[in-house]
């Protein structure tokens, strides 16, 4: 009786343990919600646009922690190739969907390039992936204002002088898209009592979703789950290793690239300079909401997460402006939150790694103590046997 | 012509010979068995002909490999398995988050074709699940052992596992040759005697089979015939019907011996007890203790050997906390606290480790901090004491003048005391590991591999320094090793661990088949 | 002499080597383009001295093997609170600037002992945590700067009377206290004494320190974590001195910090103050496991180096400001650089 009671309690015990960040979450959103004040419609229009607008950024998160690099940083680098291909377009003056359309098509080379750099790097930094590709981002974004705010306009052709800076050469620090603004999302839109739905836009990210779950099951797919498990066995099968993790984070940043794109055509108005810093920040907060981890990520942790990070994000400056009295706790709330939930998510996932390995040991002592209690007889059943050291010097 | 032949095959790593003149021949669905000490060979020889790529790095090696008439070299692993040679290591390469089937297939799985795939390149490929399911079904069913191909291996019993390995080398077609390096260590006896038949239907079925054991009694079941290899060398080569355990295990540990001077064995047996062990078990990975009970004579030098594997590398590190143990463990009548190193170094017992690298030096620093540091921290030596002894600043002059003393006393190769330990041979190495022991005085000295990567000039020297040591100051000694001989020439008395217990105790004097025996017996 | 200069090279770092020669090249162009260099020369040497402490908290982590600290704004928060609470309890002049010393080494102390825990357990995975666990605690505190009940006018908003400034000057605080004390001017440069004395007293100390007994113990725990275990060294409880430490100086820095600027900033500015530190003490030299006082002078020297000269320098030879993007290409690649090494032997 109480053991059945006991393995309930234990079932209980790791659920809540392996998702404790998105209970706390909707936990957050629970209370928050009502004492905002929002009419459900205009929460459900927000959170809408803003899955659209985030998925298919938060999706291209999903190829490197599937190939056990851990969480990309380095998306940013996606984001910035992105944002040139838009600068361009704009700079051609191709507007609406040829413009989106082409945007992608021509961001792709920057963003190949890119993420074979970062992957590069990365590959010469196992072990520590995720602070390095975070310092990657920043380095290549010197690189990205050394070449928007320099190169272009002096040493890079741009036409049209209504996007360059008064001096004469760099880029503007806004630059319009009003002419493509969310020319995704209007084609085909559904308007239900005042809630917009951009079909279009959605099935983009179902058809990513699709893609996604197809690539799973290819031998790309599994030579990257296998890397991501085990290096050591994979590279003695004869995977090759570098070159498989080089691919998952060029997936990823051009997959990143598209997605910024999307996100740009949805706000329609490009902050040439801090578009993309925040990006990868919150892309990766609202994955680990969503009950990802560094080692595992689905595509359900991918809508989970944006749809609860979004809310958070809509309510919280409003429910803080309500409790305290002054609107900038709110907004320094989900700041916090957002940062609290990363480091939250890190630290879990070092315990466990932690945890993992002093199960087996213990199991061990455990085998062995029963081992002692019984006199030795033959056939007790033999520990695991593990490497011996073999030095040969 | 057979299937495989080594022809003169020689090796050394650095000036040490590790393989001598090694004759050996296969047929088609033979089985052979392998035994031999560790260190006599095996595993190089094994290397050698898997084609694994230590062996390029160190020198490469003379003879002749032939396949079928053919003479190979191969290069890399991949070369020997497109030939047809597999291999079953020791440690398990397996994906863990994997079913069993997609490890058998791992990098091998039967793919479609797809529109993408024909532009994208054949990584593209979806993987062919019912092909894969079928193909992992009929190499477990050419091994023999019924196994889950859907478990996932993390979830598998550690048998299982081993057997998933097999199947995956079963299910390479081209496989000839199946090298099996230690594949009972873990199972328990029914999985052993499923494998041993699987090793059956597979030699039935004409693959060739190479089975590297310590179970004698395995090999005399399943074999056709048995190499023995000592001290590098094939000492014999017959046919399983013509030996037996016995002729097999004096074989083995028996060698030519340099006369011991029976008047420097010390049999005390009416000494003080220095150091009592009882029930000692310990969670050391590949040297698991399960229950020692031992005691150690004052003043003796008492040796603890058995094969690898078999616990004997876990007493010490149990006892000096490195490893979690549990037992009692008394030295001249107080109890030490297991799991604290700092309660042992207290109590003035010393440890040198047989994992020099990684425990017992600190790679990156001068000597003189290796040598000096344990006794600097647990004795309060080599510092100087200011404000009452508030600041204790470090006496480099005094740290220096000791690191020189050992230096010489050594005779350990150094540019100065201030070179970088990493830059030191293995064999200097240890002796900086040795004097870092010395330094703390020790009333009680652990010494686990003393003379391993050293070659055969300084071992002398350093089993010397041991006596000496032992002789001049009365310091008990305990010294673990895998080499008989060198036990038989420095200790009084020589303990045998196996199967993670205490098999006998024995005078030095005793004979070499008589510490074998003991080897051998109750190997789990 | 190939041989020698190519190992010179390895040894010393070629993007060390790169950041050098462009410092020199920007010390040497300085005079000729027209800027006035006695002035730099002063601004790079009262840089140097506000910041060469933060650089310095970096030195008892890294050896103790807990990695860069990304963690510093830890202990810049534990400055920020000695330095509002000693000017909220009235203190003025050179005696506001020891009282907020003296307020914030409690807070540094308890953050440190919470975040060496932390640290503790989730040992090979510092760096990234530290990083977050900086950003959700300075987060966290502009939450708390709005709320903690401060009154002084000084601080205060004005309109609201409640909640602290972004900003808020040190004039009749102690503004320039270290830097005017015993100010040194030879000709045109001007020597903030002061503050390169206290630099020198806390530098000697940490010198000092790593000789004695416990000091020796936490660069073998570094080396080897598990020598030192074997040699009987309680590895954590060293890990957690190492983390008070580097927090401790953190909160000294970021005071002798805001002397120099004339400020306490709070808010969202110690958000990014770890990467500079960071890159300064690895342009010095330092790696991920081996850092030494030559490394912290030597780094932040050229990294405010850097800073100084190039804003001014390129503004007169290409009329354009190109100093911000240079800094951050040469700070990240720096860390990149250190990152990307092979890791020591020894682990």
């Amino acid at each position: 009786m109480s053991g059945k009671q006991n393995s309930a309690g234990k079932t209980v015990f790791s659920f809540l343990r392996n998702n404790t960040v998105p209970l706390m979450f909707i936990l957050i959103c629970a209370v928050c919600i009502p004492i905002s004040g929002f009419s459900p419609s205009y929460l459900l229009n927000e959170i809408i646009t803003r899955l659209g607008r985030n998925a298919f950024l938060i999706l291209s998160l999903l190829i490197p922690i599937m190939a056990g690099m851990g969480l990309n940083f380095g998306m940013t680098l996606g984001a910035m190739a992105g944002e040139i291909a838009l600068i361009f377009v704009s700079d051609w003056q191709i507007w609406g969907i040829p413009g989106v359309v082409l945007a992608m098509i021509v961001s792709i080379p920057f963003s190949v390039l890119l993420g074979w750099v970062c992957g590069k790097i990365l590959n010469m930094a196992k072990g520590r992936e995720m602070i390095t590709s975070y310092i990657i981002s920043f380095f290549i974004n010197g690189i990205y204002q050394l070449i928007v705010l320099y190169l272009m306009g002096s040493v890079i052709p741009i036409a049209h002088g209504s996007i360059k800076l008064p001096r004469g050469y760099g880029i503007r620090n806004t630059v319009s898209l009003l002419n493509m603004r969310q020319c995704i999302d209007n084609l085909l839109a559904i308007r239900i009592e005042g809630v917009k739905i951009p079909v279009l836009t959605l099935l983009i990210i179902a058809l990513m979703c699709i893609l996604i779950v197809w690539f799973r099951r290819t031998k790309l797919g599994q030579d990257m789950r296998a890397v991501g498990q085990d290096i050591h066995v994979a590279r003695d099968a004869g995977i090759n290793v570098e070159r498989t993790r080089i691919i998952s984070i060029i997936i990823s940043t051009v997959l990143a690239g598209f997605g910024m794109i999307l996100y740009l055509q949805n706000i329609g108005n490009l902050s040439t300079y801090s578009a993309h810093s925040q990006v990868g920040m919150f892309c990766i907060a609202a994955l680990l909401v969503g009950g990802a981890s560094v080692d595992r990520a689905s595509i359900g942790n991918v809508f989970l997460g944006a749809i609860l990070f979004h809310t958070m994000f809509i309510v919280a400056p409003k429910a803080g402006a309500v409790i305290t009295g002054d609107p900038m706790i709110g907004e320094y709330f989900r700041v916090f939150v957002s940062y609290g939930v990363i480091t939250l998510a890190l630290i879990m996932y070092e315990m466990k790694k932690r945890r993992q390995k002093a199960s087996i040991g213990a199991q061990l002592a455990l085998a062995q103590k029963d081992d002692d209690r019984h006199e030795p007889g033959i056939g007790a059943q033999p520990s695991p046997a593990r490497k011996e050291v073999e030095r040969h010097e | 012509m057979s299937l495989l032949e080594m022809k003169n095959i020689r090796k050394d790593f650095f000036g040490n010979q590790v393989l001598t003149d090694i004759n050996l021949t296969l047929e088609e669905g033979e089985v052979l068995g392998l035994v031999g000490e560790n260190g006599a060979g095996k595993s190089t020889l094994m290397k050698i002909l898997f084609g694994m790529e230590v062996i390029r790095d160190t020198g490469g090696y003379e003879g002749d490999i032939l396949l079928n008439g053919q003479k190979v070299d191969f290069k890399t692993p991949f070369e020997a398995l497109a030939a047809g040679i597999g291999m079953v290591h020791q440690e398990f390469s397996l994906i863990p988050g994997f079913t069993a089937t997609e490890n058998i297939l791992l990098n091998r799985e039967p793919k479609k074709k797809s529109v993408i795939s024909e532009v994208f390149g054949e990584r593209l490929d979806v993987l062919n699940r019912k092909e894969m399911t079928a193909r992992s079904e009929a190499a477990i069913e050419k091994m023999g052992v019924k196994i889950d191909g859907t478990m996932v291996i993390h979830d598998m019993p550690v048998g299982h596992k081993q057997f998933t390995e097999i199947a995956r080398e079963l299910s390479k077609d081209q496989l000839k040759l199946l090298i099996l390096d230690e594949p009972t260590a873990v199972l328990t006896e029914k999985e052993a005697e499923a494998l041993l038949s699987s090793i059956r239907g597979m030699a039935a079925q004409g693959i060739a089979v190479i089975f590297i054991t310590h179970r004698l009694q395995e090999i005399l079941d399943v074999c056709d015939k048995v190499v023995i290899m000592r001290d590098s060398c094939v000492v014999k080569d017959v046919p399983s019907s013509e030996t037996d355990i016995p002729e097999i295990t004096r074989l083995m540990v028996g060698r030519q011996m340099s006369s011991v001077l029976k008047t420097e064995i010390r049999d005390n047996p009416d000494a003080p007890i220095a150091l009592s062990i009882r029930k000692l078990w310990v969670d050391m990975p590949g040297e698991t203790v399960r229950n020692v009970n031992l005691d150690v004579r004052e003043g003796e030098i008492l040796g603890i050997g058995g094969l690898a594997g078999q616990g004997k590398l876990g007493i010490p590190n149990g006892i000096m906390g490195l490893y979690d143990a549990g037992g009692e463990v008394t030295l001249r009548g107080e109890k030490i606290p297991l799991n604290s190193p700092r309660e042992c170094l207290n109590a003035s017992m010393a440890f040198v480790s047989e994992d020099r690298r990684g425990v017992g030096l600190l790679l990156d620093e001068t000597l003189e901090w290796n040598i000096a540091f344990p006794a600097m921290q647990i004795q309060n030596k080599f510092l100087k004491n200011y404000l009452g002894g508030l600041i204790k600043w470090r006496d480099e002059k005094a740290i220096r003048e000791i690191t020189q003393w050992y230096i010489d006393e050594l005779a350990i190769k150094c540019t100065s005391s201030r070179q970088k330990a990493k830059e030191l041979s293995g064999g200097n190495q240890q002796k900086v590991c040795l004097a870092k022991a010395f330094a703390l005085e020790p009333g009680f000295l652990f010494v686990s591999e003393p003379t391993r990567g050293i070659d055969v000039g300084a071992k002398s020297l350093v089993l010397n320094a041991l006596k000496r040591f032992n002789r001049k100051s009365g310091v008990t000694i305990v010294m673990i090793s895998s080499e008989l001989e060198e036990l038989r020439q420095t200790c009084d008395r020589i303990a045998i661990v196996s199967g993670g217990r205490v098999a006998g105790i024995l005078p030095a004097t005793e004979s070499a088949e008589q510490f074998g025996l003991l080897m051998i017996s109750q190997v789990k | 002499m190939k041989e020698k200069l190519a190992s010179f090279v390895a040894s010393f770092g070629l993007p060390r080597l790169i950041i050098t020669g462009f410092l020199l090249a920007l010390f040497i162009l300085a005079p000729i383009v027209g800027v006035d260099l006695p002035m730099q020369i002063t601004n790079v040497i009262n840089r140097f001295s506000w910041n060469a402490i933060l650089v310095l908290a970096m030195v008892p982590m890294v050896h103790s093997g807990c990695g860069l600290n990304f963690g510093l704004p830890l202990g810049i928060i534990s400055g920020l609170l000695g330095a509002t609470l000693s000017l909220e309890l009235g203190f003025t002049g050179p005696l506001s600037f020891v009282m907020a010393v003296v307020i914030s080494t409690p807070f540094a102390l308890m953050l440190g002992m919470g975040y060496g825990v932390l640290l503790n357990r989730i040992k090979g995975g510092e760096m990234m945590i530290a990083t977050y666990v900086g950003f959700s605690s300075v987060s966290f505190m502009c939450m708390m700067w709005l709320l903690l009940p401060y009154h002084k006018p000084d601080m205060v908003w004005g309109m609201a009377g409640k909640g602290l400034r972004t900003t808020i000057s040190l004039e009749g605080y102690y503004d320039k206290v270290l830097s005017n004390f015993l100010q040194i001017n030879i000709g045109k440069v001007s020597i903030p004494t002061g503050a390169l004395l206290l630099f020198a007293l806390l530098a000697f100390a940490m010198w000092a320190f790593l000789h004695t007994k416990t000091g020796t113990a936490m660069t073998a725990v570094g080396s080897n974590p598990t020598f030192a275990k074997a040699a009987g060294i309680k590895v954590d409880k060293i890990r957690m001195l190492s983390v008070v430490m580097s927090t401790w100086l953190a909160a000294i820095g970021i005071l002798v910090y805001e002397q120099g600027f004339g400020f306490i900033q709070l808010y969202m500015a110690p958000f990014y103050m770890a990467l500079p530190a960071v890159s300064a003490i690895l342009i010095g030299g330092a790696s991920v496991n081996k850092a030494t006082i030559v490394h912290v002078i030597l780094g932040t020297f050229l990294f405010q180096g850097i800073v100084t000269m190039t804003p001014t320098v390129m503004n007169s030879v290409i009329h354009t400001d190109m100093s911000e993007v240079i800094r951050v290409i040469a700070s990240n690649g720096m860390i990149l650089y250190a990152l990307t090494r092979r890791s020591e032997v020894s682990r």
